[in-house]
């Protein structure tokens, strides 16, 4: 029983637990718990597939709801690249995504250096702004913050999305900072002692240990703008030369009438990148994860 | 899992005037992007605006609240989100979590796999599943094979909430992480002593697991409802792509197909504001969503004291 009920480390089975209990349940439980979890993987990888299939199929058969596609249409992709801006769009995006997480970063993590580093009346009040900032609706403030961006004459662009981040970012200090109180003092006690200005101790002791919570912020923070869409929707509706893949791909099959399959290899091409480059960075992803909720 | 943790103040060296440096690019941001567009929110609510002339209107537009019908649709859908959806994506993310630590082998590639879909786009993701439940789809071809009669998800105004629902339980991945590491980090001797003691599986979870996980719960919780309040993009997209128009200028399109059943609070602020540039009466919504915003996170805050103090317990 004890093998049922203890929770064992992921993968790693206590010695003799299954000696301890009866056996024959512990293999029936082992199977009821893979089942379930084989169902759930196909719960959730199973609309990519469907996606994927629907992508390469004819316009008349992804109308009538067969899963397998009859024929390969391997030009649906070309055709999309053909149809709409993808690339402008795909750049559009990078710059949005690129500026603003490097934007981010460099205006954040000073805060959040001096949010958990210098003693100072008003470093609880200040944090206490950082998450009422962080726990507020964008929307709230939509109406005078769009004002501001129209009265400098910048509303059909995305800089309105991009240059807020030089004043940086309620989450990502809160996180950054989070990560930050957890280092030891004495590290930075030390770098004092040995003459070290506040800039040089930033730069050479705490960044070098911060890094993977500056990962993990950085790359959150360029998903975040990657999918975002009532940023650009706000801003750069009305200007189709500045829209992002996410506004693109919300208009893709009302400009392309109902072509399914079409607007399944843009979707698809779409989440593609997102894909990659979560097989590649899966570790930072789960890191970064676990260090907003829980540790601290 | 302190959220504030600040450090008994060894010795005051007046840092104070380094810090204000350090933090001012963010100091200007809080007043730019924060402090100043919350006066002029409460500002504008007294006005009628539309981007040309500003005149006084008094308590007009927060009357017009009273009458506007889309708004206490909206209203009510936020709620709904609010009080259904969360929930479903909290327990469905513990749920998920708890049988990743049951699983004996396998568990990372199950993890990766459950995970994998919270990064999809948001827009790409919604397009799929409006497309993936369409009357034709596959999910309506299962249905059937029972030889129930399946809904048409998004083009039914009692079904497009669940639809949606279904489509926010898929992207659990970041609650799910955020459980399994504090499902992980309750200490092993407690349940060995629990069932030295004849503790059953379920005690355990209430007595055991449950307690020391709240402070994620209520994490989780909090995230949840203030993400509900600001629900845009989704239900946005998938009555646009459901009802198949674009939000192209000077198109009539109002939102929330199929009959306002995904209208939700803050894209009707979108469109009064946005789109119609009633600034002053976006205004207004704007502070009602402030309004349920304080008063969900407080309600929240108050439920689990845990949030200020941390993990002590």
């Amino acid at each position: 029983m004890t093998a049922l009920t203890t929770p064992a480390p992921l993968a790693k089975r206590p010695a003799g637990a299954a000696a301890r209990g009866p056996r024959g349940r512990a293999v029936l439980y082992w199977i009821a718990t893979h089942a379930l979890a084989i169902a759930l993987s196909l719960m959730f990888v199973g609309p990519l597939v469907f996606v994927a299939l629907t992508a390469v199929m004819s316009n008349d058969q992804a109308l009538t709801g067969d899963l397998w596609p009859r024929t390969w249409n391997w030009s649906n992709f070309a055709d999309v690249f053909a149809r709409s801006q993808l690339l402008a769009w795909l750049g559009n995006t990078f710059l949005y995504a690129g500026l603003g997480t490097a934007f981010m970063l460099l205006s954040s993590i000073p805060v959040a250096y001096a949010m958990a580093r210098f003693r100072f009346r008003g470093r609880r009040l200040a944090f206490l702004a950082v998450i009422t900032m962080m726990m507020l609706p964008p929307q709230v403030v939509a109406v005078p913050v769009y004002l501001i961006w129209a009265r400098l004459d910048l509303t059909g662009t995305l800089w309105p999305l991009i240059l807020p981040m030089l004043f940086g970012d309620a989450f990502s200090i809160f996180l950054l900072r989070q990560f930050l109180v957890t280092i030891p003092r004495e590290y930075t006690e030390a770098a004092r002692v040995d003459g070290c200005s506040d800039f040089r101790t930033l730069v050479k002791v705490i960044l070098p240990m911060a890094r993977p919570a500056i990962a993990a912020v950085g790359l959150f923070q360029f998903f975040y703008c990657w999918n975002d869409y009532y940023g650009p929707l706000l801003y750069a509706q009305t200007n189709e030369a500045n829209w992002t893949l996410s506004l693109g791909l919300a208009s893709f099959r009302a400009l392309h009438s109902v072509q399914w399959n079409l607007t399944m290899a843009a979707t698809l091409l779409v989440m593609a990148p997102v894909i990659i480059v979560f097989f590649f960075a899966q570790r930072v992803f789960i890191e970064g994860v676990t260090l907003t909720g829980v540790k601290g | 899992m302190s959220i504030v943790h600040a450090a008994p103040p060894r010795r005051w060296r007046g840092e104070g005037l380094k810090a204000l440096l350090w933090m001012s690019p963010w100091l200007v941001g809080f007043a730019v992007f924060f402090a100043y567009p919350l006066a002029a929110t409460v500002y504008f609510s007294f006005h009628r605006y539309d981007l040309f002339t500003l005149e006084f209107v008094g308590l007009d537009n927060y009357r017009y609240l009273l009458v506007d019908d889309r708004a206490w649709a909206a209203i009510r859908n936020t709620l709904w989100l609010v009080v259904l959806m969360v929930p479903a994506q909290v327990l469905f993310g513990l749920g998920v979590a708890w049988l990743l630590t049951r699983l004996k082998s396998g568990a990372g590639l199950f993890r990766t796999v459950f995970y994998l879909p919270s990064l999809i786009p948001v827009v790409a993701g919604t397009v799929s599943f409006v497309f993936l439940l369409n009357p034709s789809g596959p999910l309506n071809q299962f249905i059937e094979l029972f030889g129930i009669a399946a809904p048409d998800w998004f083009g039914d105004k009692d079904w497009s909430k669940p639809g949606l629902t279904m489509l926010a339980m898929w992207g659990i991945g970041n609650t799910m992480m955020i459980f399994l590491a504090a499902l992980l980090d309750v200490p092993k001797h407690l349940y060995e002593a629990a069932a030295i003691d004849g503790a059953g599986a379920w005690r355990q979870f209430r007595s055991i697991t449950l307690p020391t996980i709240s402070p994620v719960l209520m994490f989780s919780t909090v995230t949840g409802v203030i993400y509900a309040l600001q629900y845009f993009t989704q239900a946005m997209i998938a009555s646009r792509v459901a009802a198949g128009v674009t939000d192209s200028p000077g198109s009539t399109f109002v939102p929330g197909y199929p009959e306002l059943s995904t209208l939700t609070l803050a894209q009707w602020l979108f469109h009064v504001g946005f789109r119609d540039f009633s600034m002053g009466y976006a205004c207004v919504l704007a502070l009602l969503l402030f309004a349920f915003s304080t008063v969900f996170t407080l309600i929240l805050l108050r439920r689990f004291r845990a949030f200020d103090e941390g993990g002590d317990r």
